[in-house]
């Protein structure tokens, strides 16, 4: 593997390009509790990389960092080369990075469709009297972001439940809903909170199928957050390990795994 | 045709033509209750609040007028010029969208993620406030709204009746007028709720605010144009009601009246609340009618809650909330 400043290939030949998001010396502190602790990672154009760690080691802090709902007390966050200021979480969804949640944050209300097409919320330019009255573009962005929505929910195979309410639906395919919602909206980083807390063997194999077939078609960036390692090992390109706030790992699951100190801390405990 | 039947049958207009005033002021609550899961006890203030800002717009009043001589020792009262109703209105809609804003900025963005109960004390308090702060700007006297809405009897459905009928149906101008701005209103607002993106952000927020940040809407954002929505609902009732029964305190009870239409039509119904209205309207109508002068009439003061409280008992969602579905 070849590691520079351009990008690298990985082991299955797809080649990575620059860096897309940087987070440099990240602390975040909740009152006495600290959180994550002094870590700087990158995320680089096209990659899977996985944010791994045992319970409480602080992962699903730093997606929240990288998403804006929480705001690190020290460190920057630099997103396609520039440093992003302090941000609420729809202003950095609007920017272009796209996140499913652990406990699954849908529009219950709503139809599969429905949700699906909130993805798309950002690309609707026409104003409120034009999308009222259904005239001018407003029909013609429509038609368009319906399209989009339509390719995303054939691909995720979904179809037979569009306009199904989302709150009938089993757990394991409402995490397929979410993933379809953050795609909608073409992100330009794509963040996944334990997309696969919670399923069954079959469910797991489906969700691995999809994030690799995600990254393979529409060439997204996409960085998670996982517990089974198994998964992590075959899904990722690179893997930052924490604990305890701290990071004692980064690099290529080949890399990780043969780290001492990540044996130690997480696969000594968890695996045999 | 017996008699009985024929006045029955314009009871029953009436009805409806009074359930449509209902109905609006309904409208309000159900919005800002779908969009933020607050039940604002402030609608019926809002609507006095819109119409008495109208007035003192259209007059040309000078705003906290008694204040201003209090303090300085000055006599001015009004500007000396009047407002012509169409531009009165724009005014009094910004004035509503500065509303919105300011209850957002000042109340309930202190409050995000509390309990709905302590919302709902909040919007308690902002009825009161609002209250005093409209006497305080515009003065507590009784005032008369007249923005050119036609108003008395509709003298076509009156001969037209009479031809058929041999007795002639007193439908008040304003009723109609009220029915049609209503039916108007509705049609808007769902064009607005289900095929714009600001309307689309607008569920997507009353569902779930986590997952709504995160394909971008700004809850703030939403929270002010819901309220922005609510006071031009607020500014529309509190027209048709001004107009039929003048600006004065009493109109901000008129929310009260709203509570059992809710009930009947679910909180989260648009047209529940319009249904509701309509079924809350003739039924206290034609209640008074036939069984009222059995009871010494007046029924028209309880019918609407005892008819709420059935509902309460047996289908507590109303007809069109949403089903309540308990999971063990």
């Amino acid at each position: 593997m070849l590691d520079s400043a351009e990008g690298y290939v990985t082991e299955d030949g797809r080649k990575i390009g620059g860096v897309v998001m940087e987070m440099k010396n990240i602390t975040l502190r909740f009152g006495g509790v600290v959180a994550i602790k002094d870590i700087s990672f990158d995320i680089r154009e096209g990659e899977i990389r996985a944010i791994i760690g045992p319970n409480g080691a602080g992962k699903s802090s730093m997606l929240n960092v990288i998403s804006g709902f929480y705001v690190p007390q020290e460190g920057e966050v630099w997103f396609h080369g520039s440093k992003r200021p302090p941000m609420r979480p729809y202003e950095v969804a609007q920017q272009g990075i796209a996140r499913t949640f652990q406990n699954i944050a849908l529009f219950e209300g709503m139809s599969v469709l429905d949700n699906v097409m909130t993805g798309r919320l950002g690309y609707m330019k026409t104003n409120i009297f034009q999308q009222a009255l259904w005239k001018g573009k407003a029909e013609a962005e429509e038609v368009e972001n319906r399209e989009a929505v339509e390719k995303i929910i054939d691909f995720l195979e979904i179809q037979h439940i569009r306009k199904t309410p989302v709150s009938r639906l089993p757990y394991g395919l409402k995490k397929r809903v979410e993933l379809a919602r953050a795609l909608a909206a073409e992100p330009r980083l794509l963040l996944l909170d334990e997309p696969m807390a919670g399923m069954n063997v079959e469910e797991k194999e489906d969700m691995s199928r999809f994030i690799l077939d995600v990254n393979d078609e529409f060439g997204t960036t996409i960085a998670l957050i996982e517990h089974d390692m198994g998964v992590v090992m075959d899904l990722s390109d690179r893997v930052v390990v924490m604990d305890y706030g701290r990071k004692i790992g980064d690099g290529t699951p080949h890399e990780v795994r043969n780290n001492q100190e990540v044996i130690d801390a997480y696969l000594g405990v968890s695996h045999d | 045709m017996p008699d009985q039947l024929i006045f029955a049958m314009e009871v029953f207009l009436n009805g409806l033509m009074a359930g449509v005033l209902y109905a609006l002021v309904a409208l309000g609550f159900v919005l800002i209750y779908k969009a933020s899961g607050i039940f604002n006890y402030a609608q019926g203030v809002m609507a006095l609040f819109a119409a008495m800002t109208l007035v003192g717009v259209m007059n040309g009043q000078v705003p906290f007028a008694h204040l201003i001589n209090a303090t300085f020792g000055t006599h001015v009262y009004t500007f000396g010029w009047s407002v012509p109703a169409l531009v009165a209105i724009i005014v009094t809609m910004g004035v509503m969208v500065l509303l919105a804003w300011a209850v957002q900025r000042f109340v309930m963005r202190h409050l995000v993620g509390q309990e709905p109960i302590i919302l709902f004390m909040a919007t308690i308090g902002l009825a009161y406030f609002l209250e005093g702060f409209a006497d305080l700007m515009w003065g507590s006297e009784i005032k008369t709204l007249n923005v050119g809405l036609p108003q008395g009897i509709n003298l076509w459905i009156d001969e037209s009746t009479f031809n058929i009928f041999g007795y002639g149906f007193f439908i008040d101008n304003l009723d109609i007028v009220a029915t049609v701005i209503a039916a108007l209103l509705v049609a808007a607002l769902v064009a607005f709720s289900q095929y714009t993106k600001q309307g689309r952000a607008m569920r997507a927020v009353a569902d779930d605010h986590q997952a709504a940040l995160s394909v971008g809407i700004s809850l703030n954002f939403i929270w002010i144009m819901v309220w922005s929505v609510a006071g031009f609902v607020a500014l529309v009732a509190g027209i048709m009601w001004g107009t039929k029964s003048g600006v004065q305190f009493s109109l901000s009870l008129i929310a009260l009246k709203a509570l059992p239409v809710l009930m009947l039509g679910g909180f989260t119904s648009i047209p529940g609340a319009i249904v509701g209205g309509l079924i809350i309207g003739v039924g206290e109508k034609l209640f008074e009618f036939s069984i009222g002068p059995l009871v010494g009439g007046a029924t028209e003061n309880w019918f609407a809650y005892v008819l709420a409280l059935i509902f309460l008992v047996f289908r507590p969602q109303g007809l069109f909330g949403e089903k309540i579905i308990e999971r063990v």
